[in-house]
């Protein structure tokens, strides 16, 4: 008889998701595994729209980094227009980016993740969230929330909407950025600065305090995937693709427009997630991860001053090899903050940026782009194919989360083997798996699962998978 | 006097609505201070107490069989239950996908796909079935409409706000969104 485990849904996440771990007899971790519930059939009904609505479309897939879809849609629109957008679009779209970078990490370390460290793994669940951090908190708390509303502000600037705004269209952008909206950005720079730079002092203590555990706790080699410039540096718009190995060698480094050569997707019957990985080094060889670790891990410098002083001391964890330990994403989604605030303050400082040279015009339909960023949660592929009218004839996404699916099962694994007793469960325990989930800051979007009451639910299967019993607790 | 009790859930949706409520920003504060957050995506509380709430929340719509079951006991334990969001309200975006049989956006998802190797349907009992997709009022009772995609910050204040003072939120023009 085997013992089974449920976790469902994963909370504090932006998406549902749900855990289950198999015990053997002697109640020891056999398999974790995470099952996303997640299927909307975006890539079906695209199909006959016209290239230029999937700016308003995509976004619909995500509402915690829709920007990210809205450019990525806007980047493929500006392949099929055979244009390149005016540098001023460019700029501008970019300065959008990065204040969703900086809302969506700094949501997810305050809002979503902090509590877990402020608080504790096993706080009362009731406390353990935003709600909580707010009564122990408040100061950190409302840090949190001032930069989540920079960064939005920045978005609603250009957009006039926070969530799905309507700013970038194949081609370049729609408005200009106005004299005042770029001096109330620029009057708050430094002390959202300073908010970010505190966020760090929290995330470094707890890391250095906690280091056993830090580098232990969901631990694993791998490899790394994400953006970067001409040079080596961290990239979050444009660049091309590196992959390194689990030691930090360069594996592969490509255009965006090639991902079909490097990346494939594998199907498990148990999730409605796929898993990417590399053509080059096969399955499951060529897993790898993405997001905050990964980028500060396949970087050489980051082009803005307080984010590479920072790195420098990321370099020094771990001998200049890659840092594996999973509780790293919140110092490394710290940095990437804080170099999204430095590049806003760059970005406005540029002179193009206020020009009205918004729109490079197209004089043909070439019939395919593929448009890619770093989205907050790692490298972002729309791929789209059109009749000669414009009409889609194919679409393709591998959203940032998906290829860390192997990862977030890896490390539930992992997790679950060194905390998880089968004869002795303990909420807490528990919440540490999720934990492993959630430190990679998953982008789910899905829909709820809940088949028990309350927190967890055992089910006891035969060895043919037939149900004998099913205790849950509450 | 007991605080009003309030519970959220988001059915298929872009966790937009949820955005959306934080993005009341230093109100988010005040409200909570007003109110009970009880079970949400944004707590680890994660289903309704049986006792019931004051107040559920449902964005997104009905898009599965577990959205279905969600809604339904939303619908049980709620004395009001707000349809928050052009998902929850019309069906939403993923409405287009009813054009098409199911099998066919299974199909351009896992198998008819540039990026997937050797594809196959996932079907495995621990995952949900799709169905086509409604609005929540299509399968519940609903008592207050919010549309919007989403609906904007200061709406979603107003709406809660006044529900916490026990009063139903009159949404007049000037409140209403359908982008």
């Amino acid at each position: 008889m085997v013992q089974r485990i449920m976790i469902e849904p994963v909370t504090r996440i932006e998406g549902h998701a749900k855990v289950s771990i198999t015990l053997d007899d002697e109640g020891k971790v056999r398999q974790a595994r995470l099952h996303v519930n997640e299927f909307r059939g975006f890539e079906r009904f695209c199909r006959g729209r016209m290239y230029f609505e999937m700016p308003q479309i995509a976004p619909r897939i995500c509402g915690i980094c829709p920007v990210s879809h809205h450019l990525a849609a806007a980047k493929a629109g500006d392949a099929i227009n055979g244009v390149v957008p005016t540098r001023t679009a460019t700029l501008l779209r970019e300065l959008m980016h990065m204040g969703q970078v900086v809302q969506s990490h700094s949501m997810h370390f305050f809002e979503l993740a902090g509590p877990d460290l402020l608080l504790g793994f096993d706080a009362e669940p009731a406390r353990r969230n935003v709600v909580g951090l707010i009564e122990d908190h408040p100061q950190v708390a409302l840090k949190g929330v001032l930069l989540r509303k920079y960064g939005q502000n920045v978005i609603s600037a250009l957009g006039r909407k926070r969530v799905h705004p309507e700013f970038a269209v194949a081609g370049g952008v729609n408005s200009a950025l106005t004299p005042a909206a770029r001096d109330a950005m620029l009057g708050e720079l430094e002390e959202r600065i300073s908010d970010v730079l505190d966020g760090i002092g929290i995330a470094k203590a707890w890391l250095e305090e906690h280091r056993d555990y830090a580098e232990s706790f969901a631990s694993f080699p791998c490899g790394y995937m994400g953006l970067v410039g001409e040079n080596g540096e961290l990239e979050l718009y444009h660049g091309q693709v590196r992959l390194i190995d689990c030691q930090g060698a360069q594996v592969v480094q490509f255009d965006p427009r090639d991902y079909l050569d490097h990346i494939g997707e594998r199907v498990e019957d148990w999730t409605y997630l796929k898993f990417p990985y590399s053509l080059k080094l096969g399955w499951p060889e060529g897993t790898y991860r993405v997001g905050p670790l990964a980028r500060l891990n396949v970087c050489e410098r980051i082009g803005t001053p307080k984010a590479q002083e920072q790195l420098e001391e990321w370099k020094s964890l771990n001998g200049g090899g890659p840092v594996q330990g999973t509780l790293y994403y919140h110092y490394a989604r710290l940095v990437e903050a804080l170099y999204a605030l430095e590049r806003i303050g760059q970005l406005l400082d540029d002179p193009d940026i206020m020009s009205n040279d918004l729109y490079a015009p197209s004089a043909a339909i070439t019939g395919h782009g593929v448009g890619c960023l770093e989205a907050p949660r790692g490298t972002l592929f729309h791929d789209y194919h059109t009749d000669e009218d414009g009409r889609l004839t194919s679409v393709n996404f591998i959203i940032a989360t998906g290829h860390n699916n192997w990862a977030m099962s890896r490390s539930v694994e992992e997790v679950a083997r060194a905390y998880v007793d089968g004869r002795n469960l303990s909420e807490g325990m528990l919440n540490r798996v999720e934990a492993a989930i959630r430190a990679h800051d998953p982008c789910l979007s899905c829909s709820t699962h809940a088949l028990g009451q309350m927190p967890l639910e055992v089910t006891l299967l035969a060895a043919d998978g037939r149900i004998l019993d099913r205790a849950v607790r509450g | 006097m007991m605080k009003p009790k309030i519970a959220t859930d988001w059915l298929a949706a872009c966790a937009g609505c949820h955005m959306s409520l934080l993005d009341i920003d230093e109100k988010l504060i005040e409200l909570l201070q007003k109110v009970e957050l009880t079970s949400s995506p944004l707590t680890d509380l994660k289903v309704p107490p049986e006792s019931g709430v004051d107040v559920g929340l449902l964005t997104g719509a009905v898009n599965n069989d577990d959205n279905l079951h969600v809604a339904r006991r939303m619908r049980q334990r709620s004395r009001i239950l707000v349809a928050c969001g052009d998902c929850a309200v019309f069906g939403g975006i993923i409405r287009m996908r009813n054009h098409w049989p199911l099998s066919e956006a299974l199909e351009a998802a896992y198998r008819d796909n540039p990026s997937t190797v050797e594809g196959l349907i996932p079907g495995a009992p621990e995952i949900m079935r799709p169905l086509p997709d409604r609005s929540v009022g299509e399968v519940v009772k609903v008592d207050v409409y919010v549309p919007g995609c989403p609906p904007s910050p200061e709406v979603i204040f107003y709406v809660l706000n006044e529900l916490a003072e026990g009063r139903i939120p009159a949404l007049d023009e000037s409140r209403l969104n359908y982008d």
